[in-house]
């Protein structure tokens, strides 16, 4: 049976951590760079310009893309044939996060308890969700996830008749009451079907699409276009001054769901969309 | 609407009133930086009726909780957070006598209707430009608050800080003129 240690993880995750918050993905860099080239409206190019820019300064000063280096998401495929050995695995996770938020001079922000509000002081803990899958191999996907994205989240239980004229009309209000706020151009990620709490994981999951790719269910391809058209056609632009870019992508992913139940999640990613993946494969590194 | 104009921050009530939402403006001298946590203990210290840490009359605020400063860098990623969150703080302290605001998004009406009473203005500066406008912060230190680690007071000195003057002091809003220009007629909501 192949084994992993924790210490190789935990070691993994300091770097993903700073990587994703100094590198914007390829596919978020090209989509900035083609909203440029679409947006009609002066304040808009100027500001896409300035995200390019950024993000330039960024990969080269090792500084990050964002002030608000987010709290950390973790996405886990752990084989059902691997062997994880030398202690817990949710702690090396979060020892990783701590490491990488301390060495990479990322923000600290993170409170104990959503109430009394001490911070933490080291930006754990993450948020993780583990996944067996077949196989012995290991698969992580750290997303540093900001909050004045994050706290633009939507959450509709419609019913089964409101339809696909329901959904639409509740991700382009949402997306309409967040504005500015979420510093767009954003990217719209939609979970739809399962229950409450699986239709938000499915939105979140659905921004982690590499952007440009669509949807490999044709209807699903469809009602993305047909909402990013939608939400461009609100005018919001980039920073909310006003424009012809507000989206540069929306993604769905969906599930099956209960016979008396059409859940829609929306949770947006600003256009610092950030995540970096390592997967393992048995080298020993 | 295309040139940039050079201030110095802070500026007087004059300039204050002189900028035009739409404007484009580089910011060059002293803004301070504090948001949540830091405009709770100013809200409750202006209710005992103490002075503030900081002497904040005419000075301009920016909200911001930057990354931690890498050696040989005077700031970390300093761009701004969503003003939305200080809008129950933000009547009273332009009452109290600030004379601008930096962050980004919309405000409440209640806001508004303070900067136009007070002849503030509130700009915003580009969400996500985290580390290009760090490099428009030339030092940067705390000076109350230290135990809130990021949401500290800090004090910036600036050097053509680019910002957009979303909000003028006629309470003119970029985030309603804006859109409005490019909103579908057959847009659905």
């Amino acid at each position: 049976m192949r084994k992993l240690s924790v210490g190789l993880i935990a070691a993994r995750v300091a770097a993903l951590c700073q990587e994703a918050n100094f590198d914007l993905p390829p596919d978020v860099l090209t989509a900035l760079a083609e909203a440029k080239e679409q947006e009609e409206s002066p304040a808009g190019q100027r500001i896409l310009e300035e995200l390019c820019a950024n993000a330039g300064i960024a990969a080269s000063e090792r500084v990050p893309l964002c002030q608000d280096t987010g709290m950390v998401l973790a996405f886990v495929e752990v084989g059902q044939d691997l062997h994880i050995t030398g202690g817990s695995l949710g702690d090396a996770i979060n020892s990783g996060v701590a490491q990488g938020y301390r060495d990479g001079c990322l923000r600290q922000s993170v409170v104990v308890d959503p109430l009394h509000r001490m911070n933490t002081g080291d930006n754990t803990p993450a948020v993780i969700y583990y996944e067996i899958v077949p196989g012995d191999s290991f698969r992580i996907t750290i997303m540093p996830k900001g909050f004045g994205s994050e706290n633009c989240t939507a959450l509709g239980m419609l019913k089964p008749a409101d339809g696909l004229a329901g959904v639409r009309q509740f991700v382009v209000a949402a997306v309409k009451r967040a504005g500015a706020n979420p510093c767009p151009p954003v990217v719209v990620g939609i979970g739809l079907g399962g229950t409450a709490d699986k239709a938000l994981l499915l939105a979140k999951r659905a921004l982690l699409r590499p952007l440009g790719k669509p949807n490999p269910d044709p209807d699903l391809a469809a009602l993305e276009s047909e909402l990013k058209t939608a939400i461009n056609a609100l005018g919001i632009g980039p920073e909310g001054f006003g424009g012809r870019v507000s989206a540069l992508a929306v993604q769905i992913e969906a599930f099956p769901t209960h016979i008396a139940g059409l859940p829609v999640a929306v949770n947006i990613s600003c256009h610092a969309l950030r995540h970096k993946t390592w997967v393992w494969s048995g080298e020993q590194d | 609407m295309d040139e940039c104009r050079h201030i110095e921050a802070p500026f007087s009530a004059e300039v204050a009133r002189e900028l035009q939402a739409g404007q484009r403006v580089l910011l060059s001298g002293v803004i301070f930086g504090a948001r949540d946590q830091a405009h709770r203990r100013f809200a409750e210290a202006l209710a005992r009726g103490e002075e503030l840490p900081v002497d904040l009359r005419g000075q301009i605020i920016y909200y911001v909780g930057p990354t931690p400063a890498r050696p040989g860098h005077a700031c970390g990623a300093a761009g701004p957070t969503t003003a939305g969150r200080m809008d129950a703080f933000t009547p009273q302290l332009l009452a109290y006598g600030v004379r601008g605001i930096i962050a980004k998004g919309n405000r409440s009406p209640e806001v508004i209707a303070a900067i136009r009473q007070h002849g503030a203005v509130y700009l915003a500066a580009t969400g996500g430009a985290g580390a290009l406008l760090s490099r428009c912060i030339k030092d940067a230190q705390v000076v109350a608050y230290p135990d809130l680690g990021p949401e500290a007071v800090w004090r910036f000195v600036v050097e053509k800080f680019p910002a957009t003057v979303a909000i003028d002091s006629r309470g003119q809003n970029l985030y309603q003129f804006g859109p409005a220009r490019y909103r579908s007629a057959n847009s659905t909501t």
